[in-house]
């Protein structure tokens, strides 16, 4: 096996890690940094480093070994953390995801963009560092001073477990003389690092060749400083460091690399999430417990979950609806048969069916992931959005655990974050205004989901100025649509869905330039969906979108015209009912308006748009089925109504071509296939073929035209 | 697997191919048998509204939906009828699995290199794009069509090629 098939799983491994590495920075409480969670950040650059070593992405793993070190003395206490200095950080997780995104293509990272991340972190080190090392040396003046006591923790972890004995020298020489040994480095670099140690220790002796260069340093540095400091000039592979000092040189017989300490470090300070990282003054023995505990848990948690292709899913997700199928087939037969001779198939057939059901369900499961997924992206967002736009935020995530199909999280990600952007540059107003206004000048931003029947609702909320009707309609009146005053509130907030419209006075580059909220809109239609927008003026605005929980599963209503099939999307359906004659008004141009309560409804006549033979032509004769898509309703014609089912939605293009009118195919229980008609679709069909050619309804009714305002068709 | 079964036939039998022979009224035709998936009968097949009439509509194939093509129509035959003798040859043309009702499949031929000819400059119905050469074999002259091409050409309307 080429190691290049397990590429694609780094790279989602890789990329998952980044996005807890973001998460947690932007959860990080700078003035007291939870050491869990410096823990954790650093955990993932390790592991990202390791993987890139691993697959040869040279780049990656350099950019990520810089990271590492700095997070390496954060997480130590070394670093004191700053708002510039996270922000640093998540510059370099950027960077490294636009690394791996040029991976992933089989292309090499940009390398002008490598080398500006790296002289920014190198500096930042050697900045930072400079400092903490001078602060690490004072203290070490006074080693029984708490200013050091990470130091002092890690021995004392260390001691007490298994292989403990190799690192304690890590620490052990922490003041004392190093030899420290540069391997093939070119002699320019030498003078650095010499200039370097320097800096941190007195050089008492130096001597070698370009093979081995061996410094002999008085230092009260650690080595992993020495390391931390060496390995943005050299590679951690051309270092040893070894403890001069004879008395803890017995400990220190194997020159280590950078990796390994920290590998160590990182296990006994990553595993315990619930001490803090200045434990010095507890007890060695109550310190390998929990340890213990939490390695025992964390091995437990990486195996509860495996990483599966979703084709593999889908596959699965397809020969259970071939079950389901193949069972009601036979559950059609079995009920042709005499219940009392055949009890015991009856009964088995029973049990088949509640099976097959609960595999079904069960399957359907897998595709679901939490909307966490979909939120986690939104902190950092938000958090920049905010700085740029000179905004204060809280940004608040509800139901983070709810869960949604993983085709419908990634198709919401990009019309939420339209929401966001929305939210933030035109709801929530400035700290100043706020307070004017008379709320506080933090705003608030509220993303949440929750189940609600077979739907899931997701609401974005602000507490900002809300929609502003007269503006609103001003705008519209301006872009030529037509409104009256006597519009309602929902309709008015509609408007801001049609294309091109924008009330933003100044076009920001955050939003305002009216592209936006009609494509929202339509992505959401394309995912089953729509969109409602309720806002108060002066108390914020929530959009709430809601989507069905699965696009593989569609609940149905199969109606019939002429001899041929139809399924119709259950939730597109409003009523049916039988329309009578004086319902029914004529049109210019062959068209027909059905009059249901005060609204007029056009009509289509589903055998005219598909070409259905031997179907009822004469609308009353039909059943019509009230319909809504795209926000527009119609009554569809059809012979007649079969019942409701849920279907196992198939694409049809995966072997054909789009078809118009259609969304999508299923199977019925006969084996046979239905086509499920897209509503919206439908309507555009009906318009296209009415301009086409010039076939006609048969008029009904001679009524004159009601002088009323006719929806807009 | 038939890919590894017929490599080695094709080992021993240097360069010659293998065709599945189908007829359509008077005329033999014959396809790339590599491209054949399976053989089945014509039944359960929904119709698509709007589609050109050679296409007849699309079936389950055990889960799948397939569209069928009628090569009878589309080569203007006069004789097109539905019966339990009516064959589907279901055939894979690139990612897609498309299936193509003929009036019968006669047989497996074998070709060599030196029994199949150019095909010549003919033919509005069947341009000679969809031809890979004519195959000679005693008195029988076959027609060999480049299936792949023909049924992922614009004028099949199987494959959309707005999107594509």
């Amino acid at each position: 096996m080429d190691i290049s098939d397990f590429y694609e799983t780094f790279f989602e491994e890789a990329e998952e890690l980044l996005g807890d590495m973001e998460r947690h920075l932007l959860e990080l409480d700078i003035d007291e940094p939870d050491a869990e969670q410096l823990n954790a950040i650093f955990r993932a650059a390790h592991s990202i480093k390791g993987g890139a070593g691993t697959f040869g992405f040279d780049v990656l793993q350099q950019t990520t070994h810089l990271l590492e070190n700095l997070l390496d003395h954060t997480r130590r206490g070394e670093l004191a953390l700053r708002r510039d200095i996270v922000d640093t950080f998540l510059e370099a997780k950027d960077m490294l995801h636009d690394q791996l995104d040029a991976y992933r293509n089989g292309a090499e990272p940009d390398p002008e963009a490598f080398e500006r991340i790296c002289k920014t972190l190198q500096t930042l080190a050697l900045e930072e560092m400079g400092k903490s090392v001078d602060g690490g040396s004072d203290s070490a003046a006074q080693p029984t001073v708490a200013v050091e006591p990470k130091e002092n923790a890690e021995p004392s972890v260390e001691e007490s477990s298994e292989p403990a004995a190799s690192k304690s020298a890590d620490v052990a020489a922490d003041s004392g003389r190093l030899s420290v040994a540069l391997i093939d480095v070119s002699e320019k670099d030498r003078e650095t690092l010499v200039e370097e140690l320097g800096n941190l220790g007195k050089v008492l002796d130096q001597q070698g060749d370009a093979k081995r260069y061996v410094v002999e340093l008085e230092t009260n540095a650690s080595r992993g400083d020495i390391e931390a400091v060496m390995c943005f000039i050299v590679e951690p592979e051309q270092l040893e460091i070894q403890t001069a000092a004879p008395a803890q040189a017995v400990v220190d017989s194997v020159a280590e690399t950078q990796d390994t300490p920290s590998d160590a470090k990182q296990e006994a300070s990553g595993g315990d999430p619930q001490t803090p990282v200045p434990v010095a003054n507890k007890p060695p023995a109550a310190k390998t417990k929990p340890k213990a505990n939490s390695n025992a848990k964390g091995g437990g948690g990486e195996s509860t979950s495996i990483r599966v292709p979703v084709d593999k899913v889908d596959q699965i997700i397809n020969l259970v609806g071939e079950l389901i199928i193949t069972q009601s087939m036979l559950d059609q037969t079995a009920s042709e048969l005499d219940g009392v001779s055949h009890g015991a198939l009856v009964n088995g057939m029973s049990l088949l069916q509640r099976n097959a059901r609960d595999l079904q369900e069960a399957v359907m499961s897998i595709r679901m992931v939490p909307m966490d997924y979909v939120f986690s992206r939104f902190p950092r967002l938000v958090r920049d959005l905010a700085a740029k736009l000179d905004k204060d935020v809280e940004l608040v995530t509800e139901g983070k655990s709810t869960e949604l199909d993983k085709g419908l999280t990634e198709r919401i990600i990009d019309p939420l974050t339209h929401l966001v952007r929305n939210s933030l540059d035109h709801g929530i107003e400035t700290p100043d205004a706020r307070e004017a206004a008379g709320k506080s000048r933090t705003g608030k931003l509220t993303l949440s989901a929750q189940h609600q029947g077979g739907n899931i609702l997701i609401e974005v909320v602000d507490d900002g100025a809300g929609l502003n009707r007269e503006k609103l309609l001003a705008k519209a009146r301006s872009n030529g649509l037509s409104v009256s005053d006597s519009m309602s509130d929902d309709e008015v907030w509609q408007l801001i869905f049609a294309p091109g419209f924008s009330t933003a006075e100044q076009v920001s580059d955050v939003s305002g330039r009216g592209v936006g909220m009609d494509v929202v809109k339509r992505n959401i239609q394309s995912m089953g969906g729509h969109v409602e927008i309720l806002s108060r003026p002066g108390e914020g605005t929530t959009t709430r979108i809601v989507l069905p929980l699965t696009l593989a599963i569609l609940d149905g209503m199969s109606i019939k015209v002429g001899e041929e099939m139809y399924i119709l999307p259950l939730g597109a359906v409003l009523e049916s009912l039988q329309p009578t004659a004086e319902d029914l008004y004529a049109m210019p141009g062959n068209d027909i308006l059905l009059k249901v309560r005060d609204e007029y409804l056009p009509v289509i006549a589903v055998q005219e748009v598909l070409d259905v033979e031997k179907a009822c032509t004469a609308p009353t004769d039909c059943i019509a089925v009230i319909v809504q898509g795209e926000g527009r309703r119609y009554a569809l014609l059809v012979d007649d109504l079969v019942g409701q089912q849920q279907v196992v939605v198939k694409n049809l293009e995966t072997n054909y071509r789009k078809v118009p009118g259609v969304s999508a195919a299923t199977i019925l229980g006969d084996g046979s296939v239905a086509l499920i008609l897209d509503i919206a679709d439908m309507h555009r069909l009906s318009r296209t073929k009415q301009e086409a050619r010039q076939t006609r309804l048969p008029a009904v009714s001679n009524k004159p035209l009601p002088f009323k305002e006719v929806e807009p068709s | 697997m038939t890919s590894t079964n017929s490599a080695s036939v094709a080992a021993v039998e240097a360069h010659s191919s293998e065709f599945l022979v189908f007829s359509l009224g008077e005329e033999e035709y014959a396809i790339d048998i590599l491209k054949v998936q399976e053989i089945r009968g014509y039944e359960n097949v929904t119709r698509i509204a709007n589609a050109p009439d050679f296409i007849k509509g699309v079936t389950n194939l055990r889960g799948v939906i397939v569209p069928i093509v009628d090569l009878r129509i589309k080569f203007h035959l006069d004789k097109v009828e539905y019966g339990g003798q009516t064959v589907v040859i279901v055939v894979n043309v690139g990612e897609r699995i498309v299936g193509i009702v003929v009036d019968g499949v006669s047989d497996v031929m074998t070709l060599t290199p030196e029994q199949i000819k150019p095909a010549p400059e003919f033919g509005v119905t069947l341009s000679s794009d969809y031809l890979s050469g004519l195959g000679s074999l005693e008195d029988r002259m076959l027609v060999l069509v480049d299936i792949e091409k023909l049924l992922t050409s614009e004028e099949m309307a199987i494959v959309d090629h707005v999107s594509e």
